[in-house]
């Protein structure tokens, strides 16, 4: 019997620190058993559990694209015991990856479909996963228009900026990168609340139009009466929600939303399931 | 399906001779109450008992449990790296378990042995183990198992059923397991005619169950509706989150994972957890989503009352065993909570949104 608990064993390969707060860090792992990479076979919108032994583990998003190969990468925030330990490792150190986890972005049902992409804060990290997969030569001409808005509160707090500037020169991804405020003189980008910034530059609601919304509460909060007066329906406003997790397969009984638990039948659910579910997360 | 006659006499020596291939678990007083014990050499289980204050759960899922071990010690070359733990699943039988309580463990094998994961700590120590029931002749005032899916002679969970008919013993054989548990025993005299005299018991025992739920509306009910009703108020103003129902209840599974070192070497464990404690579900932004008593104690009935039976579509989350009103410091009463949801009526409910 294949053991659901047991995590992966992998080494840090290198850790970047993204944000100017230096909260917020990029952990490469490379598995330590080459064949476990086939195992942790992942889509883009899944997540998995990071063991650092001897401390516990935390779900995290995966960051990394299903078309990187040779390593896995997440970007966690230092907030409790595990990450706080995590983000003192060092690059060589041993830990867990258990996963993968959780469903993913509905790809299949993308398909020939518009991607409007939003997102805030580090609640980028999936959405990160899912642009590098769309824009893979092998993927882009299975999607229609892609729209990205990614707000943080400065420039310094935005992830992944190597990458967003590079989005930005391309004209087969359509880049609206805002922060809330800057003082920088030189900042040619939006300024601005992502759902004022949505609400300017989402394109309008059709049929072949899907948005996926990644940000902290209040972001999402204020995001929803946008596109609803933007006219997208309830089914094509897709959510990744994020709740206190264990297992991570739906048997420690924390995290679930009504019958539904986030970590197995989610993160990721539209709009249209959540209205039928208490709003527990 | 056979059914044994065992002479009073024999039981002793039968029960004795089972321990040279089971390990034994029965009813044991422990002060004031009964609990479920490892039972030693000579030790006998006290089938007397009414039940245990807490369940038999905890012969198959330990309230705490090693997972993994590791070492921290980077000398070795194993060092960070999760092992499995040896844990004995040699045969092991309880002796005297009620039917309510070999039930819940059909329930909660909902949660722990599903087609796309399966815990191997349950399942492993679900299969080394031999329940040996015994049937309520005189239930408790509490018990309400006849309308929870259950009854004083329910056979689900179990391998064989005793009824204690007051001279002898009567046992229906229920599985292969409960068969290699009788023949251990070296208790085979057939009684092929007994099959009347346990319905007639059965019956008997059927009718003294004064205590009832009605769950007949319970899936029909719209979740979010039930979820906003105003009675949650009422129901949870007394709870003081003290968890005991859910430490006491046979079907509450929910569990939390810690790393537990000393020195180089630690274990990655589980132990019980409970829907009434904050923590529980509080996230590390400090948010969080159950973070008042209102409703973590709706989560706790909604789990057992709705969301199971939408999700499994095999009745209510619970086998009526009692223990969690005849255990409650504040009498909070599933019995009363589920008859508020069963006739819950959204249009007449005065503070639904």
């Amino acid at each position: 019997m294949q053991n659901p608990y047991l995590p992966y064993p992998v080494r840090i390969d290198d850790i970047t620190i993204e944000t100017e707060d230096k909260n917020l860090k990029t952990f490469r792992f490379v598995f330590l058993n080459p064949e476990d990479e086939n195992k942790f076979d992942y889509q883009a919108g899944q997540f998995a559990e990071l063991s650092v032994t001897g401390k516990g583990e935390i779900p995290i998003g995966i960051a990394s694209s299903p078309t990187e190969k040779g390593f896995v990468m997440f970007t966690v925030n230092k907030v409790g015991l595990v990450s706080s330990h995590l983000h003192a490792m060092q690059a060589g150190d041993i830990m867990g990856i258990r996963g993968p986890l959780g469903n993913w972005y509905p790809w299949e049902q993308l398909e020939g479909k518009n991607v409007v992409i939003i997102g805030g804060g580090f609640a980028f990290t999936t959405l990160r996963s899912s642009i590098i997969y769309m824009l893979d030569p092998a993927n882009r001409s299975r999607f229609k228009d892609i729209h990205v808005i990614y707000g943080a509160r400065s420039p310094g707090m935005l992830l992944y900026w190597d990458e967003l500037s590079q989005w930005e020169k391309r004209d087969d991804i359509n880049m609206h990168i805002t922060v809330d405020g800057t003082d920088d003189p030189n900042w040619k980008y939006n300024t601005g609340f992502v759902p004022t910034i949505t609400e300017q530059k989402a394109p309008p609601a059709d049929k072949d139009t899907y948005a996926i919304i990644c940000g902290p509460p209040i972001m999402i909060k204020f995001t929803q009466p946008v596109l609803d007066k933007l006219g997208y329906s309830h089914d094509k406003i897709i959510m990744s929600l994020e709740n206190r997790m264990k297992c991570g397969i739906g048997m420690c009984g924390r995290c679930n939303i009504g019958e539904q638990f986030v970590c197995k039948d989610g993160p990721v659910f539209t709009l249209e399931q959540l209205n039928q579910t208490p709003k527990e997360y | 399906m056979k059914i044994v006659k065992i002479d009073k006499k024999t039981w002793a020596a039968g029960i004795e001779k089972l321990t040279a291939s089971y390990r034994l678990f029965g009813p044991v007083k422990e002060g004031d109450f009964h609990n479920f014990k490892e039972l030693g050499s000579g030790e006998a289980p006290d089938l007397d008992c009414l039940n245990t204050r807490l369940s038999a759960k905890a012969i198959i899922y330990p309230q705490s449990e090693n997972m993994f071990e590791y070492s921290l010690d980077e000398s070795r070359e194993d060092h960070h790296i999760l092992k499995e733990v040896d844990t004995d699943y040699s045969p092991r039988a309880v002796i005297g378990i009620r039917p309510c309580d070999a039930k819940a463990f059909e329930l909660v094998g909902l949660n722990f042995d599903t087609s796309e994961y399966k815990d191997p700590y349950w399942i492993k120590a679900r299969e080394a183990t031999t329940l040996i029931g015994l049937a309520c002749s005189s239930p408790g005032s509490n018990c309400f198992c006849t309308t929870a899916g259950c009854g004083p002679f329910h056979e689900d969970g179990l391998d064989a059923l005793v009824v204690d008919t007051g001279d002898h013993f009567l046992a229906k054989i229920l599985t292969e397991k409960g068969e290699q548990l009788f023949a251990a025993a070296g208790w085979k005299q057939e009684a092929k005619a007994a099959g009347k005299q346990i319905e007639a018991l059965k019956q008997e025992a059927e009718a003294k169950i004064a205590s009832s739920v009605n769950t007949d509306n319970l899936s029909a009910l719209d979740t979010t509706q039930l979820y906003n009703a105003s009675f949650w108020e009422d129901v949870s103003f007394s709870c003081i989150n003290c968890g005991t129902c859910t430490f006491v209840c046979p079907t509450c599974w929910c569990f939390d994972i810690q790393d537990e070192t000393h020195g180089n070497s630690g274990v990655r464990m589980r132990n019980w957890d409970s829907c009434m404690y904050p923590l529980f579900t509080l996230h590390g932004t400090g948010h969080n989503p159950r973070g008042t008593k209102l409703h973590r104690v709706r989560q706790r009935f909604m789990h057992k009352l709705k969301y199971y039976v939408d999700k499994y579509d095999a009745g209510i989350q619970c086998v009526g065993c009692g223990r969690c009103v005849r255990s409650c410091p504040v009498n909070i009463d599933i019995r009363r909570v589920c008859e508020l949801m069963n006739s819950f009526d959204s249009e007449k409910d005065t503070c639904a949104a």
